[in-house]
């Protein structure tokens, strides 16, 4: 299935996925530590469980940075 | 008031832009931005907006330069150590450029004491290093109208976004801080120093851009850069109808100073606020 990630086209070996499955695919070990962003609008935190992935779609991972001092 | 023969040569780089000028360069003279850190972002974003001549610059800061420090905060210099930050800063500025007047504020930010710290500015720049001031500096520039430039950095990462009212904020993107000790700080996992420093001129070509009023913003978007790959992605990003400041049912409608969500270890830096 081909995603666009943060505007990089990317393929998943998987017809269907949810948020939360994406993001293990993608290695992200902390979902309480990115934002998620599905064809622009943001995905509640509660439903990444219950969001799917389409094909095509695009999809913006947005990481917490604290530092600046 | 018009340029002196001196401003004329001094700013002589900026009034050959199309997009400065005379009058640009009169518009920064007049400008008022508060810098809330004088650390890593903090320092760049000082120098290039003192020496651009910006009218008024406020430096928000609580703390001493301590040793660790200087490996990236360079408006400090080594004989600065244990000296207040905002008094290390405000000699560097004035000497700089003594056109540029400072104001400076040894204290951190609080709910109590924010609102009238940002009053008197046009333009904030959050250049902090900890949650707890990166929300509380969203929540009070939403309340007040205020634009603001907001970033964070991590290792060889770092990201940046401009608010302006009635574009996203902060929290449309981050609804509130990470949990405790999910999300490492620069003092748990490092940071390369330039990287701040690169993220921190942004945030001052950002400030500038605005009081000139030319090119587009990073409002509704967000500049990520990767260093170890070289790459800058910027994401677009919509208002969040699900926002708790700025969305269709806001759950936050007073300032309040959310609970400090990184690791606290007495004595390190990041029990510190900048």
């Amino acid at each position: 299935m081909r995603v666009i990630i943060n505007g990089k086209e990317e393929y998943i070996d998987k017809e269907r996925l949810t948020v939360s499955e994406l993001l293990k695919e993608k290695k992200v070990e902390m979902p309480e530590t990115v934002s998620v962003q599905l064809n622009s609008s943001f995905v509640r935190r509660n439903d990444f469980n219950s969001t799917f992935i389409k094909e095509n779609d695009k999809v913006d991972f947005l990481y917490f940075m604290g530092g600046g001092g | 008031m018009p340029l002196n023969e001196e401003q004329i040569e001094r700013y002589s780089r900026h009034i050959l832009l199309q997009q400065v000028g005379g009058k640009g360069q009169e518009k920064i003279l007049n400008a008022r931005i508060l810098i809330i850190g004088a650390g890593g972002l903090g320092s760049p974003a000082a120098y290039y907006l003192a020496a651009a001549g910006v009218g008024t610059l406020g430096i928000v800061d609580s703390d001493n330069v301590e040793l660790s420090n200087l490996q990236r905060q360079v408006l400090h210099f080594t004989p600065d150590v244990d000296r207040p930050k905002v008094i290390s800063a405000e000699e560097k500025l004035k000497s700089l450029n003594p056109d540029v007047t400072v104001k400076t504020y040894n204290s951190r930010v609080t709910a109590e004491n924010i609102t009238g710290l940002i009053k008197d500015y046009d333009f904030i720049i959050e250049a902090t290093d900890n949650f707890t001031a990166k929300f509380l500096i969203n929540d009070a520039c939403v309340f007040n109208g205020k634009p603001f430039s907001q970033a964070g950095v991590l290792r060889f990462m770092g990201q940046t976004m401009t608010h302006l009212p009635g574009s996203a904020c902060y929290r449309c993107v981050f609804d509130s801080p990470p949990p405790r000790g999910s999300v490492p700080t620069c003092s748990e996992a490092g940071v390369l120093g330039p990287i701040p420093g690169t993220i921190g001129c942004i945030q001052a070509t950002e400030a500038l851009k605005y009081f000139l009023g030319t090119g587009q913003l990073l409002t509704n978007r967000i500049l990520m850069m990767d260093t170890l790959s070289m790459e800058f992605t910027t994401v677009d990003i919509n208002r969040n109808p699900d926002c708790p400041i700025c969305g269709e049912n806001p759950s936050i409608l007073e300032l309040k100073e959310y609970e400090q969500p990184v690791c606290q270890v007495e004595g390190t830096e990041e029990t510190k606020q900048r």
